[in-house]
């Protein structure tokens, strides 16, 4: 593990609001949600991230705010990864979406939008992508029931 | 009421039996199934269809791969609720004489599985004549199968003219 670059970057993208860190081999960033553009435009541009790995989220019921949003980021060049984590409330859990910059993110953001329900400021189609038209709810969600089920065909008696 | 007078002659009664036995030994023998295959079962089904296993020795080895064409239905892994109305499709697609194999557990009741997602058994939407636990089952499981569908069909009445005979 290359640590001095680990931790140069995590020198760079610490400040400004944002708390970075080093965890299991990669650089945690925890940012405000509105640096999250700007943050992800300067991973691109001078530190080489450019591939764009995942984005999901965290269900902290009991917390305000009560979402977490992850990112996750990988050089090809460096062959480091970052991983970027903000808060998002439950009555307005919004990010800016991040199809600008990765065309991956059309996906990955259907995906995120199915299961916790976040929406990406900025990404014009949110149809689902792993669940079906007429699904009710988010199933990833900690208050979603565990058995609950929504059928498409009528069960037989 | 004589309730002798609704049966068939026997020499009748005889003829229908001895047509039955032998449509059910040809049918048993001549099942082209329709694999519906959504999963890692796939992976047991391939081994069981392949030269080691062979279930070409029951006359099922030639895999239809048109639901038309096919009148063994074997649902092979997880149907998810998105997949439903796709099995409910393939199902009705296929003409009678048809039989159905839940094959794994998935099929048979959803498996571990009990959530959003998945189906809770393929019974839930068709009708289901065999099922086969397991996860995979055993290749030995899946010719047991197999077999009791044949002794199944070997059993059972096959209208061809009407519903009597």
């Amino acid at each position: 593990m290359n640590t001095a670059l680990l931790e140069s970057l995590r020198d760079a993208l610490a400040g400004d609001g944002r708390e970075a860190s080093i965890a299991q081999g990669l650089v945690v960033v925890e940012l405000a949600a509105d640096a999250l553009l700007a943050t992800v435009g300067k991973l691109k541009a001078e530190h080489a991230f450019d591939l764009f790995l995942d984005v999901t989220a965290v269900d902290w019921p009991q917390r305000e705010p009560r979402f977490d949003v992850v990112w996750h980021f990988y050089s090809t060049r460096d062959f480091v990864r970052v991983r970027l984590k903000t808060r998002v409330p439950a009555d307005d859990p919004t990010v800016d979406s991040l199809i600008g910059l990765y065309g991956s993110a059309h996906f990955m953001e259907r995906e995120c939008h199915d299961m916790y329900g976040i929406k990406f400021r900025g990404n014009p189609d949110l149809r689902p992508i792993l669940l079906y038209e007429g699904f009710e709810g988010h199933p990833l969600r900690k208050d979603y029931p565990k058995r609950l089920e929504q059928p498409l065909v009528p069960y037989r008696k | 009421m004589n309730a002798n007078l609704k049966r068939p002659a026997p020499a009748l009664e005889y003829l229908t039996t001895k047509k039955d036995e032998l449509i059910g030994w040809a049918r048993k023998f001549s099942l082209f199934p329709y694999p519906f295959v959504t999963a890692c079962c796939a992976m047991e089904f391939m081994s069981v269809s392949s030269t080691l296993y062979d279930t070409d020795r029951f006359g099922a080895a030639l895999p239809r791969f048109t639901p038309r064409q096919s009148d063994l239905l074997m649902v092979v892994g997880t149907v998810t609720h998105k997949q439903a109305p796709i099995l409910k499709k393939v199902y009705e697609q296929m003409c009678e004489p048809k039989w159905v194999i839940a094959f794994g557990v998935c099929a048979t009741s959803g498996g571990f599985y009990q959530n959003y997602a998945a189906l809770p058994g393929i019974d839930k939407i068709i009708p289901v004549d065999i099922y086969v636990p397991g996860c995979p089952p055993r290749p030995e499981m899946v010719i047991d199968g197999i077999m009791r569908l044949q002794e199944k069909i070997a059993g059972s009445k096959h209208p061809i003219v009407g519903d009597k005979f």
